[in-house]
């Protein structure tokens, strides 16, 4: 079992090679990035399995023993959102396959597309099951570079404008990041994160609270954190729609982890949950205000997509077991829904060549099927009853009800504003969109009506795109995930609970030892 | 545990110094202060290291004590290859900018610039009478304010923005065809 644990970073790594080697077999390079991701996506069911039965998997990669040499470490937690991403991942790639299909003929260097999302994924995957903080750094930079990529792709002048932000921004995280573990390893001897969270006791609490805030502020800038998040709404909405739709879903989700991981296992003795009450309740309220002043569909998404980040930081800042849970649940539906909110509006932009919502109109009658793949995951990115958002919000507000202090009834109060204030936001969308007259359509085809009598009806038909059915099929598949995470709510809430309760309780490197003689004894 | 000072010194340096560079508008010192700051994370990675002048490998002899500890030294070799491959993508970013605007700077947002002229609107309707401080301000109202001249390709023809992408592969009739298409077009 544990040597498929290294397969989840290597198999995307060697598919990206294989890939760019094959630059010029556009099909074949389809093939084996699905493939691959396919390959990740059972092993993550297995491995989702397998800890949840039994003991998380430790594996020292290169042999050495295990506080020295590198360690993957998979959980209840790690596991789960591996397997959450490679679905995500999985429906972006078929979605751009779609796109990528309509798109032929334009300039887009498609060819580097592949590979780059591969390694995109392969660092998603190594952040995710990183058993030391460098490893976690060094997946940190692998998504972050291959994303640096997918974000200027075809290098326009808007991506390039955009992308400078984003880059220079990730930048500064990646090096405060780095100063923090270089602290951390002054002030340890260690980058083991369960040998860090066995010796953190035994700092001052002075010098505790300055490491825990450095990777608090490098995380945040990684998660869109209010007042981190300023650069997320201005650099997404300008990638390609699929590269604004797996960033939206799995990059910001990337530093929650790691926000999660170090509130539970590497800080549990040291206290900063007022601050982080206080930057949940900022995020999600000045979040969800920038989405409602904006009239561009990506942009509003972009928006709420901070604002539902604080949700997750409010799960953190209870800091009960339950609540990591919670939180845990919020976040995999966040990953759906928001990547399905963005698929759909790639196929609105698609179908009316805008996503401006002072622009589109009638699209109701236009594409009724565009209409559903939008509304149901905006009702429940909204927290409508009886959809995932909804028990997501729920079980985050009743754990908070259960402490029961005067501020977390201010941030549950709060949380209910900002759900209402999406819904707002994402149907003044809807209302323009989708139910407005197109009148100018109407005009056009009465005007066409009236020339068929006479002329070739077809010199002034309008060029509307015809979207490609793997793009449509591929959102339709995601909010059928968006409906499974409500159907199967109790028992994947359970799941979420226990692998809150275990990350909770911290791991010790005794255990990981001990895990990993059983591992070895075992065959 | 006793480090030098003198690095401290540096890497405190450096850091300030990055982070100074960092705030331009410019991107090649935006490319600067990162490598700055790199360095500056590196060099507090060898200060981490403890004692310097000791050698990483030990034989029977030498002590534990004596020893220095090599697992700093591979974080920083870890991190200086990434920051190499970064710099090389910011370099490529860098041109490409240049290439398209004729400037290495970073720009404003478009969005951003519509809110804050919508703003400026507004105030101009609400200040009316009050004494005007345009001098004072430091946004860019409107681009005929902005300190930065950015050519577009597209006002001038001298400017090309050809940079060869590498689109599928058609028929090699076709290709040839395209050329002479595009040829015609430019000419």
């Amino acid at each position: 079992m544990n040597a498929l644990v290294p397969l989840l970073v290597t198999l995307p790594l060697l598919g990206a090679g294989l890939t760019l080697v094959l630059v010029r077999r556009p099909r074949l390079q389809i093939t084996i990035s699905v493939a691959a991701l396919a390959i990740v996506f059972v092993i993550a069911t297995v491995l989702l399995i397998t800890v949840d039965e039994g003991t998380p998997l430790a594996v020292s990669v290169g042999g050495w023993p295990i506080p020295f040499g590198i360690v993957l470490y998979v959980d209840r937690l790690a596991a789960l959102l591996v397997l959450v991403s490679s679905i995500v991942l999985i429906a972006v790639l078929l979605f751009s396959v779609g796109q990528g299909a309509a798109d032929k003929g334009e300039d887009t260097p498609v060819s580097i597309f592949y590979p780059s999302y591969l390694i995109l994924a392969a660092g998603i995957f190594n952040a995710f099951i990183a058993g030391d903080l460098f490893n976690l750094y060094v997946g940190f930079e692998i998504l972050l570079v291959a994303s640096y990529v997918l974000i200027t792709l075809g290098s326009t002048e808007s991506r390039i404008r955009t992308g400078v932000v984003y880059i220079v921004v990730s930048l500064v995280s990646s090096i405060l990041f780095l100063a923090a573990i270089a602290m951390i390893y002054a002030a340890l001897g260690t980058v083991n994160m369960a040998q860090i969270s066995e010796r953190m006791g035994e700092l001052p609490q002075e010098v505790q609270l300055v490491l825990h805030l450095m990777l608090l502020v490098a995380f945040s800038i990684k998660a869109a954190i209010f007042p981190l998040s300023f650069w997320l709404p201005d650099s997404y909405p300008t990638a390609p729609a699929p590269v604004t739709a797996v960033f939206a879903g799995l990059l910001t989700k990337v530093g929650v982890y790691a926000i999660i991981r170090t509130e539970t296992q590497l800080f549990a003795d040291n206290d900063v949950n007022l601050l982080l009450m206080i930057v949940a309740l900022a995020t999600m309220i000045v979040g969800i205000l920038g989405a409602v002043a904006q009239a561009e569909l990506k942009r509003i998404l972009s928006f709420t997509l901070v604002s539902h980040v604080g949700y997750m930081v409010f799960g953190l800042a209870i800091g009960t077991p339950a609540a990591v849970g919670a939180t845990i649940y919020y976040m995999v539906h966040h990953i759906v829904v928001q990547t399905t909110l963005f698929l759909a509006v790639g196929l609105i932009e698609r179908r009316a060549g805008s996503t401006s919502i002072l622009r589109v109109k009638g699209l109701m009658r236009a594409a009724p099927l565009i209409a559903v793949l939008y509304f149901i995951p905006a009702i429940n990115l909204g927290g409508i009853p009886p959809l995932s958002g909804f028990i997501g919000k729920i079980a985050l507000f009743e754990t908070a009800a259960s402490v029961g202090t005067p501020i977390m009834m201010v941030l549950i109060v709060g949380g209910i504003v900002t759900s209402l204030l999406t819904l707002y936001a994402l149907m003044r969308a809807w209302n323009l969109a989708f139910w407005r007259e197109d009148d100018e359509y109407a005009a056009e085809t009465a005007e066409r009506m009236s020339y068929l009598g006479n002329a070739p009806a077809a010199a002034i038909a309008t060029e509307r795109r015809v979207i490609p059915r793997i793009m449509t099929t591929t959102t339709a598949g995601m909010v059928a995930v968006t409906l499974a995470l409500t159907i199967f709510a109790g028992p994947l809430l359970d799941l979420c609970m226990r692998a809150g309760e275990s990350i909770s309780q911290g791991v010790t490197i005794v255990q990981l030892e001990s895990v990993q003689l059983d591992e070895e004894a075992a065959p | 545990m006793n480090v030098s000072a003198t690095l401290i010194v540096i890497m405190a340096v450096l850091f300030a110094c990055g982070v100074f560079a960092m705030l331009e508008r410019s991107l090649t010192r935006v490319l600067i202060g990162f490598l700055l700051l790199g360095n500056a994370a590196n060099l507090l990675l060898l200060i981490v290291m403890g004692v310097p002048g000791r050698a990483p490998f030990f034989d029977d002899e030498t002590g534990g004590d004596a020893i220095s500890d090599p697992l700093p030294q591979a974080l920083t070799l870890t991190a200086i290859v990434i920051t190499f491959a970064v710099s090389a993508f910011l370099l490529a970013l860098i041109y490409r900018s240049w290439q398209l605007g004729q400037a290495d700077t970073v720009e404003d947002d478009e969005t951003d610039m519509t809110l804050r002229e919508q703003a400026a609107e507004v105030d101009e309707i609400e200040d009316e009478g009050v004494e005007d401080d345009d001098e004072f301000t430091t946004d860019f109202v409107g681009l005929e304010t902005s300190p930065i001249t950015v050519l577009h390709h597209r006002d001038f023809d001298a400017l090309r923005d050809d940079a060869p992408t590498d689109a599928p592969r058609k028929p090699p009739g076709d290709a040839l065809r395209d050329r002479h298409g595009e040829d015609g077009d430019r000419s």
